[in-house]
């Protein structure tokens, strides 16, 4: 013990020293340096100071991740894993390796955050809270509140992604069942409907109340709308707003093989971050943003031809990325652990394409963007890669992880989940 | 390897009344017959060369050039029991109608409608289940065009 604190001690000397980051005298940075990266980083690709972990492997197919203030570990499973919808990690003798495996929740999803003393986690239908305990424990794990009840579930687009406010308000996504609300979904020469008749119940982002029981569409606000569906989505706290990551629909040269070329239909359209304000509508299904035109396009279902512009009323996306990439998770960074270019920037985990043949498959890793005062103030860049573990994914089976979730530690860690093996991990700052 | 004697020596193998070094050597052999490549006709060959043209406008956006599908979204084809099993008049008919149904298939859901392919001839959708139920690992028979036009007039 002695040993560790005299480490300790040098590592906040040499932190005064050489004083690279406003931040570094925070005691819980210097926990975080007892914490070992894996020799091979966990097998990831990472800025120079950065090292990764695995804290656990094979706890199923982990989607959202979140972790308590006393460094407990929820991840919320799609489908029920040995009984249990909920897993939580415990890591006992804290070398950031988690020993402990207990698991409650017998339903699978996506969705899971905590939020003032209560863990809120979602079904493909529903969200229920369950009631933490000052150690951050589930109190009743068998018996949660369900909050909000029947929402659209079609099996398509079916996960209902959650974030909350400061105000006591939940924010649920609700996707589309439908690629582009044709009459026939995904089906060559079907038209698009007019108006989409599934914008009334899905395709956007509802809002509800965070503490009252069995509210359904009737006790909800559809908060904004035109959004085909949103896996990714975070409260940023220094806006105090709500940002949410789309899908951008698929298939453009499949279905429209005369307008557009598989190179075309392989980078569009663009995978968009928006920053929602009440009542906001992003488009969907009229329109797409192009980012390589930089323009909200007339969807070919909607008689666009890939050229003719829409959507006047549509927001326009804060940072658009290449097409099909699949943002999962999203995370504005609050933590002092990282250098402060990171502070309030915003981490994206996509986890990887599909609608890119025949090129080659794209995605499978973390990417960040800097923020200043609100907006992006440079390109994204790729900030962790390696989780598919191939140099190129061509079939999206050949990715051996997919990164989905994104949490950051009461120390500032960054937590990333993968869904195809459920393993987990932390990527840490331990540069000089 | 006839069918004969491997009954044969299946039978004797069962019965016990070889020995173990015999029992390798059985496995041996039926590994080194295996090994030689089973000669397509040409027919089927040809039939599932001119499938894999249709395959890549029309399925392999999604079910992808390796037949593996994409987890949890589309059905994999590569491996899949429906695919290479024997009812062919099923597999003819998603071809045909598409499906939405959300079952479990070989222990697993997938979220993603399937459209169908009416405008596709009677030939093509032959040809294009010969390449899936031949492609990759698959190993499974030919679909003709009479079975698919047999499945297609049905009411």
């Amino acid at each position: 013990m002695k040993n560790r604190w005299q480490i300790l001690s040098l590592a906040i000397a040499l932190n005064a020293a050489t004083s690279l980051n406003a931040c570094a005298s925070d005691s819980l940075k210097n926990a975080v340096r007892e914490i070992k990266p894996d020799a091979d980083n966990a097998g990831l690709t990472l800025p120079a100071g950065f090292g990764a972990l695995k804290v656990a492997e094979n706890t199923g197919r982990a989607r959202h991740i979140a972790v308590t203030a006393q460094g407990d570990i929820y991840l919320k499973l799609m489908r029920v894993n040995k009984g249990a919808g909920i897993v939580r990690l415990r890591d006992k003798d804290g070398d950031g390796k988690t020993e402990e495996n207990t698991g409650f929740g017998n339903y699978g999803g996506t969705g899971i955050v905590i939020k003032d003393n209560y863990l809120y986690a979602s079904s493909d239908a529903d969200v229920y809270r369950y009631k933490l305990n000052d150690k951050g424990e589930v109190i009743n794990p068998d018996q949660p509140e369900k909050i909000i009840t029947g929402l659209i579930n079609r099996g398509m687009h079916e996960s209902k992604s959650i974030a909350l406010d400061n105000k006591g308000n939940i924010y649920v996504n609700i996707g589309a069942y439908s690629n582009a609300c044709q009459e026939v979904d995904r089906t060559i020469g079907s038209k698009g409907q007019m108006p989409c008749p599934i914008l009334d119940s899905a395709g956007g982002i509802w809002q509800f109340r965070a503490d009252k029981l069995n509210q359904g569409y009737a006790q909800g606000v559809r908060y904004a709308t035109g959004l085909r569906n949103v896996v990714g989505l975070d409260w940023n706290q220094q806006l105090d707003q709500l940002f949410v990551m789309q899908h951008g629909r698929d298939q453009l040269s499949y279905l429209y093989p005369d307008m557009f070329t598989e190179k075309q239909s392989a980078e569009l359209p663009a995978e968009c971050l928006y920053a929602l304000k009440q009542n906001d509508d992003a488009g969907w299904p009229y329109i797409y943003y192009d980012q390589l035109q930089q323009k909200k396009i007339l969807a070919p279902e909607y008689g666009g031809d890939g050229k003719k512009e829409g959507g006047s009323k549509a927001i326009n996306p804060t940072m658009a990325f290449p097409g099909h990439l699949a943002p999962n998770g999203l995370l504005f960074y609050t933590g002092n652990q990282f250098p402060s270019k990171y502070k309030n920037g915003a981490f994206i985990a996509f986890h990887g394409s599909w609608n890119r043949s025949p090129l080659p498959q794209e995605g499978y890793y973390v990417v960040f963007v800097p923020y200043e005062n609100g907006k992006p103030t440079g390109k994204w860049e790729v900030f962790a890669n390696g989780f598919a573990g191939v140099e190129t994914v061509n079939s999206t089976r050949q990715a051996q992880h997919r990164p989905c979730g994104l949490a950051q530690g009461p120390d500032g860690s960054l937590y990333v989940t993968d869904d195809v093996k459920g393993t987990i991990y932390r990527i840490i700052y331990n540069g000089k | 390897m006839s069918k004969e004697l491997f009954t044969e020596l299946s039978t004797m193998a069962n019965k016990k009344k070889l020995f173990f070094g015999a029992g390798a050597a059985i496995i041996m052999l039926m590994t080194a017959f295996r090994a030689e490549p089973v000669q397509q006709p040409v027919a089927v060959k040809a039939s599932a060369e001119r499938g894999k043209q249709v395959y890549v406008k029309r399925c392999m956006a999604c079910h992808q050039a390796d037949g593996g599908g994409v987890p949890h979204l589309n059905a994999p084809l590569d491996g899949a029991s429906a695919v290479t099993g024997k009812d062919k008049a099923k597999l003819i008919k998603i071809v045909l109608n598409g499906m939405t149904d959300r079952v479990e298939i070989d222990g697993e859901f997938y979220s993603n409608n399937m459209p169908g392919n009416k405008d596709l001839t009677d030939a093509e959708i032959a040809d294009v289940l010969t390449y899936v139920r031949t492609g990759w690992s698959n190993k499974s028979s030919a679909v003709t065009v009479a079975e698919v036009k047999a499945v297609r007039t049905k009411k």
